[in-house]
């Protein structure tokens, strides 16, 4: 499998440090709603499909990593920075995707 | 008269093998069912078979999406084992380990159950300290344990490198003796046969499209073979809980499915005759009565439906596998598969009544789910039985990650590829 960092262009999977279901919302460090922390600890999405995740470049850049992969055939539909929760960081990112 | 017996075997070789009966029927689906299991694995399976000897609940109806035995049932590296840290655990394990070791009488099928013990390798102090404490506990709970030195662990697994210029030197081991493997294939095709004997249909190639309600109630199933009604809808469906579940209509879980391999070598003289495992990575190897070595390692590490792995995780397993057996480096790899692990948020199984009325839910076997396949059968016919769970499978609730009560053997938080 190979992900196009936005920074270094493709790169094996072997780089990378996965860290699971990118659309997790964390709460306010001061929110007091279990529910919400619960959720936000516990649950996950788990689709059969397109899958939007968050990844490491940890043996590159160690940039974080939007990616949305396929679970089923593991085609990597799109990858981006993920700071400021943007879908893709510029241009460059969605050229390479 | 049992159906496989010397005498049987003697009667149809002289008969030339004509008149065995197929070991379960290919019935069609009828309108409606008592119960409907979803998942015709080893769980859903051995949960129709115990509904049926246990409960005398025989209007039973398995589905199975493709043909029986072809997910994770025949896919497991088939090692059996009961040493769990928590009391939770070592219970429930337990209570499986127990039925293993009366399965090829009670199903009349040989299982061919091998109880040649499970090593664990220890290559720290602090491991070692580690072990005794595990095996205290197991102990402590009427399971049987041994901490082995280095010079025991040379007589039992020669071929093992337990020098000290091994990259990680093996400083002892936990051992339970009761531990060992069984015939996969035949756990799949025993707990069947003796269900169907029971009454229970078996219908493969019939894959639930969706659920049926009457307002918040599950009433059945819709599936490529029409729609099937039940009082009881029953889960059993490992991998694919995530995608089975937005079906009907809960989109999320605690948990995550990943895709974990497994390997075989070609056949060898008999070399190891345990199961061993390695404390400084993580790997697992015995060898199967054919002789071919069984082994596998790590998840491949991130959410999955593929039922097959990458190359890194090839690598990563065969360096473990020369770290212990240097010898075996010229030994050709004869097949690797995947399967799908249902990976809970702290590596112990849900078995549970709902979460929705009219349903019930066994999942996140994450990668425990062969040797539990007779208690979590047993355990969920039980739970659907009398709509409230066995004290073996009390503590596997859905809500106990809401709840504080989290039942985490290894201590590796809610991060499912860890566990």
């Amino acid at each position: 499998m190979l992900i196009t960092c936005p920074y270094c262009g493709p790169r094996d999977v072997i780089e990378f440090t996965y860290q699971g279901d990118g659309n997790r919302e964390r709460p306010q460090p001061a929110s007091q709603d279990l529910d919400a922390w619960n959720a936000y600890v516990y649950d996950r999405l788990n689709p059969a499909g397109d899958h939007n995740e968050i990844w490491q470049h940890s043996g590159g850049c160690r940039a974080h990593l939007r990616v949305v992969r396929n679970t089923i055939t593991h085609e990597i539909l799109s990858t981006a920075f993920a700071r400021g929760g943007h879908k893709s960081a510029d241009n460059r990112a969605e050229g390479r995707s | 008269m049992a159906e496989y017996s010397a005498f049987s075997l003697l009667k149809n070789a002289l008969a030339g093998n004509k008149d065995w009966k197929p070991a379960w029927r290919k019935p069609d689906p009828k309108a409606s069912y008592d119960v409907i299991v979803i998942g015709g694995g080893g769980h859903g399976l051995s949960t129709a078979y115990y509904l049926a000897r246990e409960h005398g609940i025989t209007n039973v109806a398995v589905l199975e999406k493709g043909w029986l035995g072809s997910g994770n049932v025949g896919r497991n590296t088939t090692a059996v084992r009961s040493n769990y840290l928590l009391p939770q655990n070592t219970r429930f394990y337990e209570h499986s380990m127990k039925l293993w070791e009366n399965l090829s009488h009670d199903l009349n099928y040989n299982v061919m159950f091998s109880q040649r013990g499970c090593l664990n390798l220890a290559h720290t102090p602090a491991q070692l300290d580690d072990y005794a404490r595990r095996g205290n506990a197991m102990r402590h709970l009427g399971v049987d344990a041994e901490l082995m030195s280095v010079e025991q662990i040379k007589r039992l697994v020669p071929a093992l490198d337990v020098s000290g210029s091994a990259r990680f030197p093996v400083l002892g081991g936990l051992m339970q003796p009761r531990a060992g493997t069984a015939r996969h294939d035949a756990v799949a095709w025993g707990y069947a046969r003796g269900a169907d004997r029971r009454g229970v249909d078996i219908i493969e190639n019939c894959e639930v499209t969706g659920f049926l309600r009457d307002g918040g109630r599950i009433t059945g199933v819709s599936t490529t073979r029409g729609e099937i009604r039940a009082k009881k809808v029953a889960l059993a469906v490992a991998g694919s809980t995530g995608h089975v579940m937005q079906l009907a209509g809960i989109s999320h879980m605690p948990i995550e499915s990943h895709v974990l391999q497994a390997f075989v070598s070609e056949s060898l003289k008999p070399v190891i005759d345990t199961v061993l495992t390695f404390g400084m990575g993580h790997f697992y190897i015995s060898q199967s009565d054919k002789g071919g070595l069984v082994y596998g390692g790590d998840l491949d590490g991130y959410n999955s439906y593929a039922q097959r792995g990458s190359l890194p995780i090839v690598d990563e397993v065969m360096s473990e596998m020369l770290a212990l057996f240097p010898g075996l480096a010229r030994v050709r790899m004869l097949r690797s598969w995947g399967g799908l692990c249902d990976m809970t948020m702290d590596g112990s199984p849900i078995i549970t009544t709902g979460p929705l009325p009219g349903m019930y839910l066994n999942c996140g076997w994450c990668y425990g789910g062969f040797k539990a396949t007779p208690a979590s059968g047993w355990c969920f016919a039980y739970t659907i039985a009398k709509d409230e769970p066995h004290e073996f499978n009390a503590p596997f609730t859905l809500d106990r990650f809401y709840r504080g009560l989290i039942i985490d053997d290894k201590g590796q938080g809610a991060n499912p590829r860890l566990h």
